[in-house]
């Protein structure tokens, strides 16, 4: 009809500044900030605050350094250390929100109090957070007070100052152990595709899963990225932070897991039981199953929020803490501190394809879910 | 026999519950605790030690002493915040009100682009803005804050209008146009009017999420133009710093979100999850 197309074409219109506004500021800029990363802006510090810089295009050689380049060492180690911490944090989130949710469920008395106290923390900026958990970890104060209220002897843990690092590796050892990693997640979907029927896909799955770990068997370890060992691990100072984090953020978790658990029909529940189902049985055999694609969500939604973390460690531990630093924080630093803005944007390509990775397939899924219902 | 009643029957199994309940209430009320007591003592009571027990004489001068050191920073966040939440609001409400009810070719894959925007590290941005917020001469201004969050304000705001005016029966609009309604008379006519829960979801969520921003707050502002955030990071950052300040100063930077929280929880709650589980 008329009128409908008329209005469609006044859609557009009306659409058309938020559109050409987020295609400057996301599009636009992440292509620059790629361009940026593939030059040599700030190796010269004359060039490097200059109105018009000279750019010289280097190829990859900002992401070779940051990945093999001696004085790179920083952000290896942070990028360890944000996989452990988005390990921790959705771990603990997932785990704590969960068994709040289920608590809360039973409707206990106070139902209301417990949700709200439970999910305050997720209104406070993390630089609050971050700020009163800076004071609260004081290696001679605070939670390692705690136990002599109760006649203990007090804490020892650093906390944020802590310079102890477990689970050590040598960064030499990475692309064996992710051929090998990856070669045993391909052999899984392999067994799961055929045993889901569908052969090709199988196949597929099994030739990659051979090959990975066949190299990393035959030629991973010849392979070295550096010529020097290199050990990385999980810095203990992150534990303060992520429990902060976990503080913070659990009660958002507890949330979403509430709004499925709500979801659930009474009958179903009345049902089960009926048939004689324990509570630890409706549990693991009826709840938790439909929880699984909340549990998908909250880990992708939680995840890419770890790897962007910025604020909460910046105001724990300071911008200048190598042994808390995470390449959100590194990029910062780089840039608008050491003025290495090539380096600096090769961070911020880094930590976007990371986000990418998780976020692209979630938004798949879930515009595909609204066509099909 | 319902449900709940397998849980709550046993006598040992309730006990546990209440127990965890309370003790998951004290890790969530610690801080709280910790801020409130460390803000209300004399500087010179403050030492590890003690640092659990209650002051010995009541002090509210570092109240005092935050609230007029960070009054020009409270001043800033709520111009930023307020101007920036109303902007993205209002271009998101229209921006939803096209894409449910006028769909127009590619308009989803549109949208899709949208929605990505929302979720980027705003490291892999930062430089480019930073030289165009600059080249603008909007650096060190807070309306070059204003511009930014209401920019990467659209995604989400637009995502929840979507969402919430899918709702919206299309045989509504469909006989509003029958009655020779035009687009801009629909939306102010019929979808406007049923928005104001929309509206109340989307600017708390943005006031919460603009309030509590750092990253563009301490990369665009300078110290005329600082939001609460940074100038509280700077505060708690400095050395040999004492803590009944940066504790009341923490107070005051979250006494705006939380009030926003204890007031509109309900609505609070639907924007998060608005946010997350989608369709």
């Amino acid at each position: 009809m008329r009128w409908q197309r008329r209005n469609r074409a006044i859609g557009f219109v009306v659409l058309l500044p938020s559109i050409l506004l987020l295609a400057i500021f996301v599009y636009s800029f992440i292509g620059r900030t790629v361009y940026a990363s593939f030059t040599d802006w700030g190796k010269d510090p004359a060039q490097a605050l200059a109105l018009k810089p000279v750019l010289r295009f280097v190829g990859l050689d900002n992401y070779r350094e940051l990945a093999t380049g001696v004085i790179d060492g920083r952000f290896r180690q942070d990028m360890v250390s944000t996989v452990f911490f988005t390990l921790f944090f959705v771990g603990g989130c997932l785990l704590l929100g969960l068994l709040l949710a289920i608590l809360i469920d039973q409707k206990p008395k106070g139902e209301g109090a417990f949700r709200s106290i439970f999910l305050f923390p997720f209104s406070l900026s993390l630089v609050v957070t971050g700020t009163i958990w800076r004071w609260l970890l004081q290696p001679s104060g605070g939670v390692n007070r705690l136990p002599t209220l109760v006649g203990l002897p007090a804490g020892k843990f650093a906390w944020l100052t802590s310079r102890q690092q477990v689970w050590r590796f040598d960064w030499n050892a990475l692309p064996m152990g992710a051929a090998l990693l990856a070669g045993a997640a391909l052999g899984v979907a392999a067994f799961l595709a055929f045993r889901a029927g569908r052969t090709r896909r199988g196949w597929i799955a099994s030739v990659g899963s051979a090959a990975l770990l066949g190299w990393a068997l035959a030629a991973g370890r010849a392979w070295a990225p550096l010529d020097w060992p290199e050990l990385h691990g999980f810095n203990l100072a992150f534990v303060g932070i992520v429990i902060a984090a976990i503080w913070q953020m659990s009660g958002y978790t507890m949330a979403l897991y509430l709004a499925g658990l709500r979801g659930i029909p009474e009958e179903l529940r009345e049902a089960a039981v009926v048939d004689g189902a324990s509570s630890w049985q409706l549990y693991a055999r009826i709840i938790l199953p439909l929880m699984t694609p909340i549990t998908l969500s909250a880990m992708i939604i939680l995840g890419h929020i770890s790897l962007k973390i910025f604020d909460l460690v910046f105001a724990m531990a300071g911008p200048d803490n190598a042994h808390t630093d995470v390449p959100a924080l590194l990029m910062y630093i780089t840039t608008f501190r050491g003025n290495q803005f090539a380096k600096g944007a090769a961070i911020g390509v880094i930590l976007l394809l990371l986000v990418a990775l998780i976020i692209l397939p979630y938004l798949r899924i879930q515009l595909r879910k609204e066509v099909h219902e | 026999m319902s449900w709940r009643d397998l849980f709550r029957r046993g006598f040992a199994w309730r006990w546990a519950m209440y127990l965890f309940l309370a003790l998951a209430m004290s890790f969530f009320l610690m801080p709280v605790y910790m801020m409130l007591v460390t803000a209300l003592k004399e500087p010179i009571a403050i030492n590890l030690d003690t640092a659990w027990q209650l002051p010995r004489t009541w002090n509210w001068a570092s109240f005092e002493e935050a609230w007029i050191s960070f009054l020009p920073k409270l001043k800033n966040s709520f111009v930023l915040t307020i101007t920036a939440s109303a902007a993205s609001a209002i271009m998101g409400s229209l921006n939803g009100y096209v894409l449910a009810k006028w769909p127009f070719p590619g308009s989803r894959t549109l949208f899709a682009f949208m929605l990505f925007g929302m979720f980027i590290p705003y490291q892999a941005i930062l430089i480019p803005l930073f030289g165009f917020i600059k080249g603008i001469g909007l650096y060190g201004s807070i309306w070059g804050l204003v511009l930014v969050h209401t920019v990467y304000g659209l995604p989400i705001t637009t995502l929840i209008f979507r969402n919430y005016y899918m709702e919206i029966p299309d045989a509504l609009v469909e006989a509003s146009c029958i009655d020779g309604a035009g687009f801009f008379q629909i939306y102010r006519h019929v979808v406007f009017p049923l928005s104001l829960p929309g509206f109340v979801v989307v600017v708390i969520w943005q006031f919460t999420q603009i309030w509590n921003e750092f990253l563009f707050a301490v990369t665009l502002s300078n110290p005329s133009s600082q939001p609460i955030t940074v100038a509280l990071a700077q505060l708690a950052g400095g050395e040999a710093v004492k803590w009944n300040l940066p504790m009341a100063g923490a107070l005051l930077a979250a006494l705006p979100t939380l009030l926003v929280y204890a007031v509109f929880g309900r609505f609070f709650i639907r924007g998060l999850l608005a946010g997350s589980v989608k369709g």
